[in-house]
């Protein structure tokens, strides 16, 4: 490993090429970080969206406080599963397209590695700020304050679970026309398990009883994808890089 | 000289132009055969079979309801094999399999879901309900239109083909969901009633199963029917140039 890391050429201003499979990953993080940075006003997208749908149901269904307050665990929960379509069908595309994809495959690092990588920097970069909004989205649909922590939770679990499951369809239909709602034909499907687990947490600190056991199930799906997930998601790149 | 575990007859068949015409010699038998056993379980099931205990001629749609179900996970399970033999040993036919069995999956469960509202109107006085069968099963109709519409946003049929066979196999999960879901939740869907391993242990009775026993044989006859001759039309759109395909054409001309 030194050995390739000295007759590895140096650019003057960059750092060293990475040697162990935790740079390299560290490398890419940063990379998406940076590239999240330069578009910026791109990650608010998703935050106007999800803050707009919320803002019609009140007009949808009149602003009767108790109505909206019954609702809104729920509501919230489709919310963001919705707002977190469009990002996730581009997780893969650019790099797909500039052949950073192939470089991927060329590396020593193995590709699910990399692509559990690429799926946290999108979980930080592109999900974190809807949870962060989610107590304003709460407040304007009335949602009950001992809810609000276990919708968190909740979003916490399935969210990251999600972006795994995406990460998989997103691989897939990486190499195929562009077609806006096909990852969401092939999302939704696999999400409703997800959905009712974590809408039933959230119904059940609602209502007052222990909420424990769907957020445990949540959980347990969520260590599961972790590991098989990305095993997927490499097997899916293998096939979208191939011309 | 090294010995092959692969009989001789499966490299054969794999070869499409062969294919081809064992497909085409085989499958107006099957057709046929599923029409005369379809007629037979149908006459059986509609005619001979007596009124339900509770549910009166209600009941008759069963014949029509569980045989769709049943092949509506067949099919599934025959597509996510197809597939994963095509992800695997990169068969052309492999992929052209899996990409023709989608659709008729996708119409059994159609069938599946629209038959068993019909029949819980009158006897469950919904149309629908969110329980555990359900949902998994409309669950289901969605992975089949999911494997279909992927597979169709590809130019290159063949990296298509993978892509879905590989969203196929990761759908496989629901499978288990729908048949145990029964079991597992408590559901306003009945429990199952025919235990294959040991028929005589069925909840239902000899005069109704036989007849659902021969629908079903005569739904797998006809989707076997429906998948070589599904399955030849998808080898000449994929095979359009080859020698063999202009052969067949010239041949049929002459």
């Amino acid at each position: 490993m030194a050995a390739s890391a000295q007759s590895a050429p140096v650019v003057r201003g960059t750092r060293p090429p990475p040697t162990t499979s935790l740079a390299a990953c560290g490398a890419l993080l940063r990379r998406d970080f940076v590239l999240a940075w330069r578009r910026r006003g791109e990650l608010f997208l998703p935050l106007l969206y999800a803050v707009i749908v919320t803002a019609l149901f009140p007009f949808a269904l009149g602003p009767d406080p108790a109505l909206l307050g019954r609702i809104a665990g729920g509501v919230l929960l489709v919310i963001v599963v919705l707002a977190m379509l469009p990002a996730l069908e581009s997780m893969f595309r650019s790099d797909l397209e500039d052949g950073t994809l192939e470089q991927w495959l060329l590396a020593p690092q193995p590709l699910a590695l990399l692509a559990l990588t690429r799926v946290i920097a999108h979980w930080l970069t592109t999900v974190l700020p809807l949870l962060v909004v989610m107590p304003l989205l709460g407040a304007l649909l009335n949602l009950p304050t001992n809810v609000l922590p276990v919708l968190l939770l909740a979003l916490l679990l399935a969210t990251p679970l999600l972006v795994l499951l995406g990460s998989v369809l997103s691989a897939l239909a990486a190499g195929a026309r562009r077609s806006g709602i096909l990852l969401a034909l092939m999302l939704l499907p696999l999400a409703v398990p997800v959905v009712i687990f974590a809408a039933g947490a959230v119904a059940a600190a609602q209502s007052g009883m222990p909420y424990a056991a769907p957020l445990i199930w949540l959980g347990a799906a969520l260590v599961l994808a972790l590991v098989l997930a990305p095993l997927a998601c490499a097997a899916a790149l293998r096939i979208a890089v191939e011309s | 000289m090294s010995r092959s575990y692969v009989p001789h007859w499966i490299h054969w068949l794999g070869s499409p132009p062969n294919f081809y015409r064992f497909a085409g010699a085989l499958k107006p038998w099957l057709l046929l055969a599923a029409l005369v056993t379809g007629v037979i379980g149908l006459y059986g099931g509609l005619v001979l079979a007596p009124p339900d205990r509770y549910q009166g001629d209600v009941y008759r749609i069963i014949f029509i309801h569980v045989p769709s179900a049943w092949m509506s996970l067949f099919i599934y399970a025959s597509m996510a094999a197809a597939g994963l033999v095509a992800l695997v040993w990169r068969i052309k036919l492999a992929e052209v399999v899996a990409m023709e069995c989608a659709p008729i999956g996708a119409a059994f469960t159609l069938i599946t879901l629209c038959t068993g509202s019909i029949w819980g109107e009158p006897t469950w006085g919904t149309w629908w309900t969110w329980d555990a069968r359900l949902t998994s099963e409309l669950v289901l109709f969605f992975l089949y239109l999911g494997v279909i519409g992927l597979y169709n946003a590809f130019e290159d049929h063949r990296r298509g083909a993978r892509a879905a066979s590989l969203l196929a196999l990761v759908g496989i999960v629901n499978l288990p969901i729908v048949h145990y879901s029964v079991v597992w939740w408590n559901t306003l869907h009945q429990g199952s009633t025919v235990d294959f391993l040991d028929l005589s242990k069925s909840s239902i009775a000899p005069s109704m199963l036989w007849p659902l026993l021969v629908m079903t044989l005569a739904t797998h006859l006809y989707f076997f029917a429906s998948i070589l001759g599904r399955t030849r039309a998808g080898l000449l759109a994929l095979e359009g140039g080859k020698q063999w395909v202009r052969r067949l054409v010239t041949e049929d001309a002459a």
